[in-house]
């Protein structure tokens, strides 16, 4: 295991090349325990091909990624590396409705999770099953129904008390609250923050969402194309932006007194 | 300025699995020449079902109630011909670009389709107004994308193109239905710059549908707020976000992170959005309300005008001004306002 004091998450070098198109480029980054690391970028910026590589989703052309003191750049050379990795990190997609299988009820899920990775009894598992209900906010009656009984909502704390159950140091969330209403969108960032201060998670949280990304993170990397271009402390970097992608990028945030601009050229 | 459009008690059911859902209940709503109404909800509130009402758009088989008069006319009793007419001056804009375009059709097949048949402009004049519609959003070399296929184009481009092809048939109203939701920020506000000034150069009517508040806020004259399947206010766009006659709306305010703040907590709307089909008796909005009473939950709710507004809230006039106020919490708010 790292000491106490060195990052959970250590990205060096990282690339990722698909065919001619270069998706990831030297990218780096370290990620101390219990703190939360936002990744803003536009589609195609290549943050959702960091969150696969980290994951171990995708295999990275060159680089190196450290989790829990341990490289995972390379493929897992057998089951139990795998299942380690598994524990290690874990991800939350954007999609609630395509991320769980629609024949098993939330408790089943974390259930099967929990005898993957864990030896506890089943008095245990029931047990543990209930306390990450009770984290995300379900109730029994919503556990044990099928995805499609859920609203998208409660299929997302779904999602996340499954990812919860391995017990991970490192928790990716893929614009994990992206496709939730507005006032379901609040309910599961304040879950989340409730999360971090109770089990000292760490979080990789995959977003374009400015105003999310200053709720959930303390620090943001800002990719355009593929490269990191400016990164900083969340509040820094979102009230002052150096680099001019990440200005447009905030002044493109409607807010009070927010007019849109044309960049685009305008016929006369 | 006079009403364009005029929904007055707006009902609409639709019939799922042989029994009738009810997805909008007495919406209504007015819309004068060149004004930009925003229409704010989350899912299942009932606002792209409202304006497919409008374009008259919605499924076959659906029961509608009420009334929708648009430029002088009863929208709901064309057929036709006029129908047709009725649906080149209102224009509509959805979210997802590719779902309505044909992939295996050219960028100017699209364009001209409804010009050609509808009006029988030529080919050669209806490429040129293609070309110069195209010009009008920002697109560069219009030739080069009359010949492209919908495949060549980014989201954005694509949208832009969609916009286009809506501004061909002159319309007097434009139904955006979250158009710019499934596009990149910055793309997003190039896309609203561009509604912007289109809305400004022709005199432009806007239905602006979107579940988010501060985009509403930021480009129309007025907000509505649907909550399921109702109406729950209509104010001034920058008033709805400062200072919220409705708990709904003023909950959506708060709920909402802000880019500017980080918030020790955010204040979280507890339960989830129904569907009008689904929605309990009394007022709709009561079983998630801190402010609701007794008296909410078994009276129906009207919209009434409240200040320059219209708000379906029996509270309202009590709790104005104070929705917003942190340091009011509700409950005791209760005990000294309604003891």
């Amino acid at each position: 295991m790292p000491d106490a004091d060195g990052p959970v998450l250590s990205v060096s070098g990282l690339r990722k090349v698909f065919g001619t198109q270069v998706a990831v480029d030297d990218m780096s980054f370290d990620l101390a325990p219990g703190r939360s690391l936002a990744i803003v970028g536009e589609s195609g910026s290549g943050k959702t091909t960091v969150a696969r590589m980290v994951v171990g989703l995708e295999r990275p052309t060159a680089g190196t990624i450290v989790a829990c003191g341990r490289d995972r750049s390379r493929p897992a050379r057998n089951a139990g590396e795998r299942t380690r990795r598994g524990r290690e990190v874990q991800i939350v997609f954007q999609d609630p409705y395509s991320s769980l299988d629609p024949r098993q009820s939330g408790a089943a899920a974390v259930d099967e999770v929990l005898r993957v990775h864990h030896d506890h009894d089943a008095a245990t598992r029931r047990r543990i099953v209930g306390e990450l209900a009770d984290l995300v906010g379900l109730d029994s009656r919503q556990m044990s129904a099928l995805p499609r009984a859920l609203s998208g909502g409660q299929r997302q704390r779904v999602a996340i008390a499954r990812a919860l159950a391995t017990e991970p140091k490192v928790l990716i969330l893929d614009e994990s609250v992206a496709a939730l209403d507005v006032s379901i969108q609040a309910q599961v960032l304040n879950v989340l923050a409730d999360i971090r201060d109770e089990r000292g998670i760490s979080y990789v949280l995959i977003s374009h969402d400015l105003a999310v990304v200053r709720q959930l993170t303390e620090d943001v990397l800002v990719m355009q194309r593929g490269v990191v271009v400016e990164r900083g402390r969340t509040t820094d970097v979102l009230d002052e932006p150096q680099h001019p992608y990440t200005q447009r990028l905030r002044a493109s945030v409607p807010g009070p007194g927010w007019k849109p601009t044309r960049t685009l050229r305008r016929p006369a | 300025m006079s009403a364009l459009l005029e929904v007055r008690d707006l009902t609409v059911r639709l019939r799922v699995g042989g029994s009738d859902r009810e997805v909008i209940t007495g919406t209504t709503l007015e819309i004068a020449e060149g004004e930009a109404m925003g229409l704010v909800g989350e899912s299942g509130s009932g606002k792209s079902m409202t304006a497919k009402a409008i374009a008259r758009l919605l499924p076959a088989g659906a029961g509608v109630e009420g009334s929708v008069h648009f430029a002088g006319t009863d929208v709901l009793a064309l057929s036709g011909a006029d129908l047709r007419r009725h649906r080149a001056k209102v224009a509509v804009v959805f979210q997802d670009p590719r779902a309505h375009i044909n992939p295996v059709r050219r960028i100017e097949d699209f364009m001209t389709e409804s010009l050609r048949t509808l009006e029988d402009v030529p080919r050669a004049q209806a490429r040129t107004r293609a070309a110069d519609a195209l010009e009008e959003v920002g697109i560069d070399d219009p030739a080069r994308r009359l010949r492209q296929f919908p495949h060549e184009l980014s989201g954005g481009m694509l949208q832009r193109v969609m916009i286009a092809t809506a501004l061909l048939s002159r319309p007097l109203l434009l139904l955006a239905d979250e158009c710019t939701t499934a596009l990149d920020v910055t793309t997003q506000a190039e896309v609203m710059a561009i509604l912007d000034d289109l809305r400004r150069d022709r005199g432009l009517s806007m239905l602006f549908i979107t579940h988010d508040l501060e985009l509403a806020g930021a480009v129309c004259d007025r907000t509505s707020v649907m909550y399921a399947g109702q109406v729950v206010e209509t104010s001034a766009a920058d008033r709805l976000h400062a200072d919220p006659l409705h708990p709904y709306s003023a909950a959506l305010v708060q709920a909402r992170p802000d880019v500017t703040s980080t918030a020790e907590r955010l204040v979280a709307i507890p339960g989830r959005p129904v569907s009008a089909f689904e929605a309990p008796s009394g007022c709709r909005f009561a079983p998630r309300c801190p402010h609701a009473l007794d008296s909410c939950r078994s009276t129906e709710q009207v919209l009434t005008g409240l200040d320059a507004g219209r708000v379906r809230c029996e509270r309202a006039a009590t709790l104005r001004g104070r929705l917003l106020d942190p340091t009011e919490s509700p409950t005791e708010s209760e005990e000294t306002a309604d003891a």
